[in-house]
């Protein structure tokens, strides 16, 4: 039996306090890439009972994801925004979805992410990490950017750390593990950088500004 | 002297642009914050630095 949307609030309200819970309820995060930054990033956000989710990727599946991604083997091949939709919604049916299987460009940003409070940068790429940071930071002025950089391989995960660059701009990861260094992904160390990511928005929402 | 990643460096009177290129930085993955604010790209090469002003050269690493 799946609970009432009056029971989830309910158990919402008494882990976050009911002041913070209302803003959860009635924020939009944007996802910019379901990988391991974005599909981790998704399940906290679902759990922490956010009002709506804008998930955008035009990537399938792969097998090679399943190390560090909250997709299951069943889903190889199904599009990532409709693997990962279907998987927050057994979570938490009552966070609304709304899902853009597409390449992320200049010419559709503003569409893609004119409904968000927050953008969450979660590609895997550093040209796109910095296309997506500059576009939205010079033309979206009343939005908030999380973005992460820096969490591949086996350093500490004590170096994984969370930074506001300017008033509008946090920055997660330890800022220098390059995947293209041939360091490897682990898991525990992404889903660090994701937590990262899904706590600073979290707080912004919570209107906790300071880190 | 102008502070760029918490360090003292004399580029005052240089553009970003110029900076930038005397760097290992790739533009196509940077983001450059001047005295709190992002500067727009299109205007590396006409944002001149001066004494005292305080830059920060976000350089974006892959992975995801």
């Amino acid at each position: 039996m799946i609970p009432t949307k009056e029971e989830w609030i309910k158990v919402l309200n008494e882990k976050h306090g009911e002041d913070v819970q209302k803003k959860l309820s009635a924020a939009t995060v944007a996802i910019c890439g379901l990988g391991g930054l974005g599909s981790n990033i998704a399940v906290s956000l679902t759990r922490a009972g956010i009002g709506k989710l804008i998930l955008i990727d035009f990537d399938r599946v792969d097998i090679s994801n399943l190390q560090r991604q909250q997709y299951r083997m069943d889903q190889i091949g199904e599009y990532k925004t409709s693997a990962l939709s279907e998987n927050l919604t057994l979570i938490n049916p009552y966070t609304e979805l709304c899902v853009h299987t597409v390449r992320v460009t200049e010419d559709n940003m503003e569409e893609l992410l004119r409904e968000a409070d927050i953008v969450c940068e979660a590609f895997d790429k550093a040209e796109a990490k910095a296309m997506l940071t500059n576009y939205v930071l010079e033309n979206m002025p009343d939005k908030y950017l999380v973005a992460g950089s820096g969490m591949a391989g086996f350093d500490s995960a004590n170096l994984v750390k969370t930074r506001r660059v300017t008033k509008r701009f946090y920055l997660c990861g330890d800022g220098v593990s390059d995947v293209n260094d041939n360091i490897g992904l682990v898991s525990s160390r992404v889903m660090l950088c994701a937590a990262h990511e899904a706590h600073a928005i979290i707080r912004i929402i919570a209107g906790k500004y300071e880190i | 002297m102008v502070r760029i990643n918490g360090e003292e460096i004399n580029v005052s009177g240089m553009t970003i642009k110029e900076y930038l290129v005397t760097t290992s930085y790739d533009m196509n993955r940077v983001a450059v914050e001047l005295n709190g604010d992002i500067v727009p790209k299109a205007l590396y090469d006409k944002t001149v630095l001066k004494d005292c002003d305080s830059v920060e050269v976000v350089s974006f690493v892959g992975g995801g």
